[in-house]
């Protein structure tokens, strides 16, 4: 089979005043159509000055039936208006596509869905949205319910649905569209563990029939286990291609900085990402002598620091670290609030520690995410492995443990030999 | 399914400027229209008490506060008859509803037009769809005032109906324009109720299409507006009175300037309403 994506020369261009100040107001169009004449006097053109921002440019890319592609990059790489261009949603400013076949998007949980209606309704709801007839609809129906195990609650609006059973229930709808292109945008960030795995075979279920499927994700796991291949895009450019272990691998490499320590904003409290409320400072390692380094000692416990400016008093803030494995695979979550619990916290500068006990994590390269939120309200920010560092091999005292052992974890299990027969 | 069958090729070039309507992708999405006007519906009757009552009892207050007070108090010829004032006023309502409804329903669809794709006309067409039903329902109220009554039509009830899809059309038009306009500045969602109002005084819902004795100036206003003819037309249609062909004529003729200019400008914003809701 042929392509069924192709795209060439894509390019998305966005006004800078109109992605920033959003909608415009009758006044501004208004105040600029009055401020044409100077315009055109000043400089001989009536248009009003602006700036271009390119989301995507220059993008050529071929999908064949059949392939499953991850798209991963930074937030603002392009990823989604990528989608949303295939997708139909936003036209391009440059290039084209040829798509071979139905579209089908599950681009955010529960888009389509009304909240007032109940589960049945918007079954037909979401599947007209989506494009299927209503015969279709009523020919998935039962299948649909099943998938969504959402029997029993027909007849109740969604908006008592339990979240968990709110998404099962729209990707089930969208997974029985049958289109021949299915694209998925950070859906399986929800949902547990077993929904996630039944999503996961849907979609190797649809590949396998044939139909091609483009997944946006940041979990890269599930971009390994699922994907053919990745496409990694980086400034609204498409960067490189290739087996999704192997892109994977240079694209955490390219996030990351090393050397122990990143510095989002300086002195003046300004610059670094977070909200009105605190604003991240600086991630650092510090091996268990306090020192910064980035390669740290198999043995010996080490602290990862998260520096922050609170700007106003909070209380009731979650300072969390996740470590992950170089090809993505979280290790661990943890937050502040394991240990403080409640604190009330004045304006200043903080940093939240945790120790991690030595003897804990393998040789290898781990990556740092750190985030910050009021927990179930408003997230200030979060950075996806924002930091590198290396676990190292020790000679010397206790060298007989650093040998080439596989695994992630590297704990000193407690052992017992004995005989037990003849 | 064959109408979607398996070798759909789509082309996403950038967009071309002003163009006219797909009328063939919003027949194959006809049942999307359908289901966002049955969706409209079903969620407003089920968020309040009365449900389906509010469609009868919006129009028919309106209808006793203008015989009260135009008809008995202002004595204003006509507006002491309630069957006169309810065909004038459930026309009105119809429109009314239908073009703020469709005038705010992209807005209120944000979310989904920006997630994902489908032929945007869809939503205001759904809008005025539910106004149909709305109107439907509180018509229940004037069948019942005419037999009571003893008022019957004659051969002219034919009329009736083409003059309410005349008054859709006309709601479409306005609709779509409003809808867009909304969308590229946010200040016509205030624009709406005041033009609604503006535009009822402009109406004669509680009198005749002419007012006698009126100055040119409010008589050319009366005129300009196509719901005049249109509300004349409703009232000679229901009662069988003399059809007034001329301001019938005329008004549909500028409900379709409407309905062009209000879908051709909905299309050329449509490419870009992901971008700018």
């Amino acid at each position: 089979m042929g392509a069924v994506i192709a795209t060439e020369g894509l390019g998305k261009r966005y006004l800078r005043t109109r992605a920033v100040g959003g909608y415009r107001t009758l006044r501004e169009s208004l105040m600029e159509w009055a401020a044409a004449p100077v315009r055109w006097w000043r400089r001989g053109s009536l248009a009003a000055p602006s700036e271009d921002f390119w989301a995507l440019q220059d993008v050529g890319v071929e999908v064949q039936a059949g392939e499953v592609v991850g798209v991963i990059g930074r937030n603002g790489a392009g990823k989604s208006t990528f989608l949303k261009i295939l997708s139909r949603v936003t036209r391009p400013t440059t290039g084209r596509v040829v798509l071979e076949g139905r579209v089908g998007s599950l681009l955010e949980v529960g888009t389509g869905f009304h909240p007032e209606l109940t589960g049945r309704e918007n079954i037909f709801l979401n599947g007209a949205i989506l494009g299927m007839s209503r015969q279709e609809i009523r020919r998935q129906f039962d299948e649909i319910v099943e998938f969504a195990e959402c029997g029993p609650f027909l007849e109740t609006p969604v908006k008592r649905y339990s979240s968990g059973m709110y998404v099962r229930l729209a990707f089930a709808v969208a997974a029985h569209l049958e289109p021949e292109i299915l694209l998925v945008d950070e859906v399986l960030a929800v949902g547990d563990a077993a929904f996630q795995r039944k999503c996961l075979g849907k979609m190797g279920q649809v590949a396998r029939a044939g139909r091609t499927v483009l997944l946006v994700s940041h979990n890269m796991a599930a971009v390994t286990r699922l994907c053919d291949r990745a496409l990694w895009f980086d400034h609204g450019r498409l960067r490189e291609s290739g087996p999704p272990g192997e892109i994977i691998t240079k694209y955490l490499a390219s996030t990351a900085e090393e050397g122990g320590e990143v510095w989002y904003s300086h002195a003046n409290g300004n610059g670094g990402p977070g909200s009105e409320y605190v604003r991240l400072e600086a991630i650092r390692v510090r091996s268990d002598r306090g020192l910064v380094a980035s390669t740290l000692d198999i043995r010996r416990p080490f602290h990862v620091e998260v520096q922050y400016r609170i700007l106003r008093r909070t209380s009731n803030l979650r300072v969390g670290v996740r470590l992950s494995a170089h090809d993505g695979t979280v290790l661990l979550s943890t937050t502040d609030m394991d240990h403080e619990g409640e604190l009330v916290r004045e304006p200043g500068v903080f940093v939240s520690r945790c120790e991690v006990p030595g003897e804990l994590l393998n040789c290898g390269l781990y990556y740092v995410t750190v985030g910050c939120d009021f927990p179930m309200v408003q997230t200030h920010f979060l950075v996806d492995h924002g930091l590198a560092f290396q676990i190292a091999p020790t000679g010397g005292a206790g060298g007989h443990i650093s040998d080439g052992r596989s695994g992630l974890l590297r704990l000193q299990l407690p052992w017992a030999v004995e005989q037990v027969g003849a | 399914m064959a109408e979607y069958g398996t070798s759909v090729r789509t082309e996403i070039v950038p967009s071309r400027g002003w163009q006219g309507i797909d009328a063939h992708e919003l027949w194959r999405f006809r049942e999307l229209v359908y289901f966002m006007m049955w969706r409209d519906v079903k969620v407003r009757y089920k968020q309040t008490l009365l449900g389906a009552g509010w469609a009868v009892l919006q129009p028919a207050l309106m209808m006793v506060v203008f015989t009260v007070f135009l008809g008995v108090m202002a004595k204003v010829p006509g507006a002491n008859d309630p069957i006169f004032v309810y065909a004038g006023i459930l026309p009105w309502t119809f429109f009314a509803t239908a073009m703020a409804n469709a005038g705010n329903s992209l807005i209120t669809s944000e979310r989904l037009i920006t997630k994902i794709y489908f032929p945007r006309l869809a939503v205001p067409l759904g809008a005025v769809g539910a106004a149909v039903v709305d109107f439907l329902v509180a018509s229940v109220l004037l069948v019942g005032m005419m037999l009571w009554r003893g008022v019957r039509p004659g051969m002219s009830l034919i009329m009736v109906p083409i003059v309410v899809v005349v008054i859709g059309l006309a709601a479409i038009g306005m609709g779509t324009l409003l809808a867009a306009l909304t969308v590229a500045y946010r200040d016509f969602r205030y624009v709406i109720p005041f033009l609604t109002q503006f535009w009822l005084f402009a109406t004669p819902t509680a009198y005749s299409a002419l007012p006698v004795g009126a100055s040119p100036w409010v008589q050319g206003l009366v005129m300009a507006n196509p719901l005049s003819g249109l509300i004349a037309a409703f009232r000679a249609g229901l009662f069988g009175e003399h059809m007034p062909w001329g301001l019938l004529a005329s008004a549909t003729a500028l409900v379709m300037v409407i309905l062009a200019g209000g879908l051709l400008y909905f299309r050329h914003v449509e490419d870009s309403l992901a971008d700018i809701v």
